[in-house]
């Protein structure tokens, strides 16, 4: 998708945009809705940085990055009107979860049958798998305010802050005790700890862990992972939380039609076209200038990359004070995951459940225990990809069949951990290494894998920086660690989508509320430059 | 005992949640499923196949057939051609609307009739003294509903002929897994779509090399919980739910012509005489009373409802068939028949009758909502129908 001025036409802009990922195409469809001249810029070929289907392979289309949606703010969807733009989520109803014995953990669309299979394993732990799941709903709605909200600086007194810091404060007072209490502990606590408090059965346990550790480097047994767990818990379609769809066509269309949407209100998006540098005049931030060394004028320059680039890279250091730059700097990235996607001939024929089923049309979790995970983490504590990892695994082509050739399939496979900071870094052969290691894994549950492979693409989070730009991989924009979420994201101070540059904001998922295919980012940011310009 | 489809020996087993509901006299399946969300998806995304079998069908034949039908219906039938499909409804002669269905031109002389509800009195009547024969047929044809964008993927995988130039509303002879069929390019999603009309005794032959052949295609069977969000967000109106036949009505102000559903398009006041055509001709005049029109209910409103009370927003999980108060500046003006959330668009629709002058589109008004057993009110506009009509329904 591209639009371009007539030839010759000498085009000026009330914003730029840097990068067309989700955040930045949001925030350039809310700007041009409000009547602003907009511009975005996009290095790549295709946009979407890292919500993108590509045909890798002919006739296989695959959402090479992210790969499910949930998070994505239903306020983005009314507002950009997405439907009408080629967005359609697709259910994901169930994760089963094959274990070492032969036998499998399922969790299904329908609460009986899940009940049923629980009582298979652990009949305690179905009862509390209903108290748990009221809980976190109600934590999720808890929480959900937040994700529409500028983050206030509790240290500031200017009106602003102190008129969010009390909004905040009657929404946390208005909580009720036990449900503070929860907020507390899964601020604090370790997924595991937390999962222990709750239920028996490790697998279990362990695939509830499992949301608390993708895109982080941290182990289910790392304090602060209960936050991810709750991150992913936030996600509501249709008014029901933790639910998770797959979007038709993959997440490239996700990114499509918000771009659709910013094109019909008038925004321009320009591909092949890099930002090399953002250009200050009297300490304003004006223009920016393009590889080609072409120069784009506007008086707002909005960056979605991440705070590494946006701060470090883009822009002369000698205009941010000191004690961001060094905010910045130590802003942890460290990517942790890696991504394998198949062309098959055939699905998967997994030992626990034989045959194709019904358990094609959802996740299969690779986590069997927590020591499991945990030992997996440890692999990449001390500077290798696990030998036996974590795994999320969906076959798009049995949900949307236009993803494959008829009869064929794709298999999307999410992977942790994969560290960025490998020993000795990735090579050519350490990837193809880490493929097999993922592949080898999977076999164990269904032998027919490797037979049925066409071809694999195999990613580390070396090639998702060098592809989509994220730095050292990180699917987030930076760890979703509790000292760099709400006001801390991603610097004390610089948390409300300005940065020291007039005229320079940022709208990333280095910004609160942080990553996933959310969109919130982008659309505060747009609201803040909105109010201020 | 409830009667059963031709396909039931096939559907029976598929019924996993035991959701059976009655169809005219017949069993038929709510969901296979135990929700309707993966069936509702498939009509959007893949193939979804309905068993709609116990549609009353008449095969209607001989030198007065037309005749028959252009007195019976409001549409032009006499200048139908050879393989075209007609949706259509019929009035009583006070121009109130009896049922409505398809008329397909199936030869020369020879027509097929589908209806809701009985009709062979109602056309015997119509038929006095004319040269014609009508057979009901319901029992001797199985129909089913291919529908959704790889429809005509899977039709051109199992049928002899390929279906790629059968244009909308239009019907052809085929064969599939050796049985002698009628495919038309109808249905009652506002998709992409064909419905197949199929010996009886050829029934289980034809799914079965559908079924087969389809699951490249991501064929589903697909129950009425489906078909009713799908058809709220076509806009298609039901008999019984959203209207009630002038036969059955117990009183006037139950009845509805053409006019008030907002079928004028499929009223021809031109052609030669038929049933309601004075009464209809004199609400031409005046302009109708009633319009059956969409509603969107404002979800900012609705979540706001929920949120006073400390809830999350409730949703229907599955399409409700109940009247409903519509409401603007405090006076009721009219209600909502039908409603559902739409996965597809994100939104919260409604079918709804209003009175003049409240149905122009994108007026404001409020919808009735329950919450927590309290009844309040949620902004809404009156939105023109189809809520959802692809360029693939067509093309």
């Amino acid at each position: 998708m591209r639009s371009s001025p007539a030839p010759g036409a000498q085009r000026s802009y009330d914003a730029i945009v840097v990068g067309a990922g989700h955040n930045g195409l949001v925030a350039a469809a809310y700007l041009a809705r409000a009547g602003r001249r907009v511009l975005v810029l996009e290095r790549r070929p295709v946009i979407g940085g890292a919500a993108v289907s590509e045909q890798v392979f002919p006739g296989f289309t695959f959402s090479v990055f992210s790969y499910v949606v949930s998070l994505l703010r239903p306020e983005i969807i009314r507002d950009l009107e997405l439907p009408r733009h080629g967005l359609q989520i697709l259910p994901l109803e169930s994760t089963i979860v094959p274990l070492p014995n032969g036998d499998y953990l399922g969790s299904w669309g329908d609460a009986d049958l899940t009940r049923r299979e629980l009582c298979r394993h652990s009949a305690r732990d179905a009862e509390a798998s209903v108290a748990y799941g009221r809980l976190m709903v109600q934590m999720a709605q808890a929480v959900k305010p937040l994700l529409g909200m500028m983050p206030p600086d509790p240290t500031s007194l200017r009106p602003g802050d102190l008129k969010g810091l009390l909004k905040l404060g009657r929404h946390l007072r208005s909580l009720g005790r036990e449900q503070f209490h929860a907020l507390y502990k899964l601020l604090t606590m370790s997924s595991a700890d937390y999962l222990e408090e709750w239920f028996e059965f490790e697998p279990l346990k362990a695939t509830k862990s499992a949301s608390g550790i993708i895109g982080t480097f941290m182990g289910p047994r790392s304090p602060g992972s209960a936050y991810v767990l709750l991150h992913h818990y936030m996600g509501e379609i249709d008014g029901a939380f933790r639910a998770w769809g797959f979007c038709k066509g993959g997440n490239g269309t996700i990114s499509q039609a918000i771009a659709r949407a910013a094109l019909e209100k008038g925004a321009e998006i320009r591909t092949e076209a890099p930002v090399r540098q953002v250009l200050l005049e009297r300490g304003r931030a004006v223009g920016v200038v393009l590889g080609s060394g072409e120069e784009c004028r506007a008086p707002v320059i909005v960056s979605g990359l991440d705070a590494r680039r946006t701060y470090l890279e883009l822009v002369d250091r000698r205009a941010l004070p000191d004690e961001l730059l060094e905010q910045v700097q130590r802003f942890r990235f460290r990517g942790s995951s890696g991504k394998v996607n198949l062309a098959l001939s055939e699905l998967p024929d997994f030992t626990c459940l034989p045959g194709v089923g019904a358990h094609h049309r959802g996740a299969i979790s690779i986590s069997p225990s927590l020591d499991y995970l945990e030992r997996a983490y440890d692999d990449a504590k001390y500077g290798s990809f696990s030998k036996r990892p974590y795994m999320d695994i969906i076959f798009p082509s049995v949900i949307d069949p236009n993803m494959a050739p008829p009869g064929r399939h794709v298999a999307s496979i999410f992977v942790q951990y994969c560290p960025y900071a490998i020993e000795g870094g990735w090579t050519d052969a350490r990837r193809e290494a880490f493929g097999d290691t993922v592949i080898d894994t999977l076999s164990e549950y269904a032998p027919n894998l490797k037979s049925a492979i066409l071809h694999a693409q195999v990613l580390t989070p070396a090639d998702i920086e060098r592809t989509v730009g994220l730095s050292e991989g990180n699917i987030f924009q930076g760890e979703l660690a509790l000292q760099q979420l709400f006001f801390l994201r991603p610097a004390a101070r610089w948390s409300s989508y300005r940065t020291p540059i007039p005229g320079y904001y940022q709208c990333g998922s280095s910004t609160h509320p942080g990553g996933g295919v959310m969109g919130a980012a982008g659309r505060l940011a747009a609201q803040r430059i909105l109010s201020d310009t | 005992m409830l009667k059963t489809t031709p396909f039931h020996v096939r559907t029976a087993p598929l019924v996993l949640g035991a959701t059976w509901r009655r169809w005219a006299g017949h069993a038929v399946a709510s969901a296979y499923d135990w929700t309707h969300e993966r069936e509702y998806a498939a009509v959007r995304n893949a193939a979804a196949l309905f068993d709609v079998s116990p549609l009353h069908k008449y095969q209607i034949a001989g030198r007065d057939a037309a005749r028959l039908l252009d007195r019976l219906v409001t549409r032009n039938v006499s200048t139908t051609q050879i393989g075209q499909v007609l949706y259509t409804p019929w009035c009583d002669a006070q121009g109130k609307t009896i049922d409505d269905g398809t008329i397909s031109r199936l030869g020369e002389r020879q027509y097929r009739l589908t209806a809701a509800e009985p009709n062979l009195r109602w056309l015997q009547q119509n038929a006095f003294g004319m040269e014609v024969e009508i057979g009901e047929v319901s029992d001797a044809v199985g129909a089913l509903a291919l529908q959704g964008p790889l429809s005509r993927a899977v039709l051109d995988a199992v049928a002899e002929q390929p279906v790629d130039g059968l244009k909308y509303f239009r019907v052809m002879r085929n064969r599939i897994a050796g049985v002698e069929v009628q495919i038309s390019r109808t249905g009652y999603t506002g998709d992409l779509g064909y419905e197949l009309w199929i010996p009886a005794q050829g029934a289980i032959a034809v799914w079965d090399a559908l079924i087969g052949r389809g699951a490249d295609y991501g064929i589903t069977p697909a129950g009425i919980w489906a078909l009713d969000v799908v058809r709220i967000e076509a806009g298609l109106v039901m008999l019984e739910v959203d209207y009630q036949s002038s036969q059955h009505a117990m009183i006037e102000s139950q009845k509805s012509s053409p006019y008030e559903l907002s079928l004028d398009w499929a009223v021809r006041l031109d052609k030669s005489a038929f049933n309601g055509q004075a009464a209809l001709r004199a609400e031409k005049a005046r302009g109708p009373a009633w319009r059956f029109v969409g509603v969107e209910v404002d979800w900012d409103s609705f979540e706001a409802l929920f949120r006073a009370v400390g809830l999350a927003p409730s949703l229907p999980t599955i399409a409700w068939r109940s009247s409903v108060p519509i409401y603007r500046g405090g006076e009721q003006v009219g209600y909502a028949s039908s409603g559902c959330w739409s996965p597809l668009l994100k939104k919260y629709l409604a079918l709804a009758h209003l009175e003049a002058p409240h149905f122009a589109a994108d007026t404001p008004v409020e919808i009735e909502v329950t919450v927590e057993h309290r009844r309040k009110r949620a902004n809404a506009w009156v939105r023109k129908l189809p809520f959802f009509d692809p360029e693939r329904k067509r093309a």
